[in-house]
């Protein structure tokens, strides 16, 4: 466990220094856009993992959490002109409370009935957000980017960097609960809610605690979005896109290790990309539904529950 | 460990009412559980027994009624909270964490009900929770899927992983459902064997002979209600029993 230990942080330095290296030598623009997209993904899919993988709670309410990090810094920017930092720390803050709430009204529902309440949340929010002045309401608001802090020199590229940060910091955290007795204790509740409470298992507050967390990375996520677009209106930023996506990528990487979704967001964020430029962006949608349907038919445990499946079959074969 | 005083019960239960809709499933019902005795508890179907223990281990809310266990007024306590003050069960389906192993699913128990106020390090948890197999006989089983074991083996870890939170109480229900003879008596001395170590056990079984040579006491139910306690053989030879429950 030890050596595993290390071992994931030395990966994620490389992958931190690699990240900040490509800022220093890549003078196109283009691979920042489409990376920031990815590791944006990759962000919101571990968060959604959290709850929906390791607890079982299916969340359509991805673009909703989505969308309120958005709105905070877009709000935080235009009354205090707050730093970037202080964005997504805030929108943490918020999408953590948005998750406590949450999960105090609907978590006692189980199954389907609590992702229906997370597809209202989404309604509800973007119906208040397409309503408030200030942030621009329906219309939509400009954003003007500030001076980019060194050692960047350019603002996407330093969003690109900040993104990677969030990716570590997710998969950090989603590796930590894995790996503890919240994970051990989510997984019990995912089994069987009865058993684990009658084994001793605070299950609403473990389901709490996930949403939460869930919640706040989330949020976290999406606080970066509205100054790598430089705009904003609730129609994209509540889009119903983010929920699905994120929830596929979860599902076709596979939710039962923190590197499922990761693995997931890589591999559909990286064909969503290419599609978009090579065909259309309508066609990623397209594709995204496909490949849903294969994996739910070929794979239901994801890329992490073949790869398992193949090195379990493979021992079986040496024994 | 100071056994507490003779007098005092472990668990009371008082004026218990449970209703589902119109259907009344407990009737005021009464009992007091006295510290390490094996308590038999016995009903056709339908009368009530599962309902009496989800009421005592908090899987159901009560609509009238208390239950006090060691002392202290559980009545409106979470199932979890309930389990770490000491009560345990097993359940008449089997409901074992199909995702996880053997060693997994008793460490669950290990991780969220044994609480110590002493820091437990992950060897010497390691080794309770191999000493709690070994003495279920599933120590061989430790590292295997729970969905890869026979009835009797799940029947087993259920009372292990109920062993595992470190129980005053533990509420078998109907452990030997559906098992040959043989394993009835393995599932039987292994009560017998936890019974003889301070824990007090409410056996919830339709099996008469294993009812008759484990238990102290006999309860048993009809519609809800209690319609005879006493030692096996006062319940056995009782009329409304034979009428309820035998059939005559």
């Amino acid at each position: 466990m030890k050596r595993n230990g290390s071992f994931f942080w030395i990966g994620a330095t490389v992958f931190l220094a690699a990240a900040l290296l490509m800022t220093q030598i890549i003078g196109n623009q283009y691979p920042f856009f489409a990376c920031y997209v990815i590791l944006q993904f990759i962000v919101l899919a571990v968060a959604w993992s959290i709850l929906g993988g390791y607890a079982g709670y299916v969340n359509f309410g991805t673009s909703a959490f989505f969308g309120v990090g958005v709105y905070t810094a877009v709000f935080l920017f235009k009354a205090f002109g707050a730093p970037l930092a202080a964005q997504i720390a805030a929108a943490a803050a918020v999408g953590a409370l948005m998750g406590f709430a949450l999960g105090l009204l609907t978590l006692r529902m189980q199954g389907i009935f609590f992702s229906i309440a997370t597809i209202a949340l989404t309604i509800v929010i973007e119906t208040s957000i397409t309503n408030w002045r200030y942030v621009g309401g329906a219309a939509g608001i400009q954003m003007q980017r500030p001076v980019v802090t060194e050692p960047f020199n350019n603002y996407v590229q330093m969003l690109f960097f900040v993104q990677a940060l969030l990716v570590v910091l997710a998969v950090a955290i989603s590796r930590y609960i894995q790996n503890s007795w919240i994970g051990r204790g989510l997984q019990a509740l995912k089994d069987d809610e009865l058993a684990a409470e009658c084994t001793g298992v605070p299950t609403l507050r473990l389901k709490l605690l996930a949403c939460v967390i869930s919640g706040a990375l989330m949020c976290a996520a999406g606080a970066p979005a509205a100054m790598y677009l430089q705009y904003a209106d609730p129609s994209s930023a509540f889009n119903l896109n983010y929920s699905v996506s994120v929830l596929a990528m979860s599902l076709i990487g596979g939710t039962a290790h923190w590197a499922g979704p990761v693995v997931g967001a890589i591999l559909l964020g990286t064909t969503q990309q290419l599609l978009t430029v090579t065909i259309s962006s309508e066609v990623n949608v397209l594709v995204l539904g496909v490949m849903l349907v294969l994996f739910v038919v070929a794979a239901p445990e994801g890329v992490i529950g073949l790869i398992r499946r193949v090195r379990r079959n493979r021992n079986e074969g040496k024994a | 460990m100071m056994p507490p005083e003779p007098q005092v019960p472990l668990l009371r239960i008082s004026a218990l009412t449970k209703r589902f809709g119109g259907f009344i499933a407990l009737d005021n019902v009464s009992v007091d559980i006295r510290p390490g005795e094996r308590f038999g508890l016995i009903g056709p179907n339908g009368s009530g027994k599962t309902t009496l223990i989800n009421c005592i281990s908090g899987a159901f809310r009560t609509e009238a009624g208390t239950v006090v266990f060691r002392d202290e007024d559980i009545t409106q306590l979470q199932p979890h909270m309930r389990t770490r003050r000491g009560i345990a069960r097993s359940f008449q389906i089997p409901r074992p964490f199909k995702s996880m192993t053997v060693a997994e699913n008793l460490m669950v128990a290990l991780d969220f009900a044994a609480v110590t106020d002493e820091l437990v390090s992950a060897a010497q948890r390691r080794d309770t929770m191999m000493s709690i197999l070994t003495r279920m006989g599933l120590a061989s089983k430790a590292d295997v899927s729970a969905t890869k074991l026979s009835q009797v083996e799940l029947r087993k870890m259920e009372l292990a992983r109920a062993m595992a939170t470190r129980p005053n109480l533990l509420i078998s229900d109907e452990a030997m459902a559906g098992l040959s003879s043989s394993e009835v008596d393995e599932v039987l001395d292994l009560l017998m064997s936890l019974a003889s170590q301070d824990i007090t056990i409410i056996m919830i079984e339709h099996i008469m002979q294993a009812v008759m040579r484990f238990s102290d006491r006999v309860m048993c139910l009809d519609a809800g209600r209690i319609i005879a306690i006493g030692t096996p053989s006062e319940v056995m030879a009782n009329q409304r029993v034979q009428e309820a429950y035998l059939g005559t």
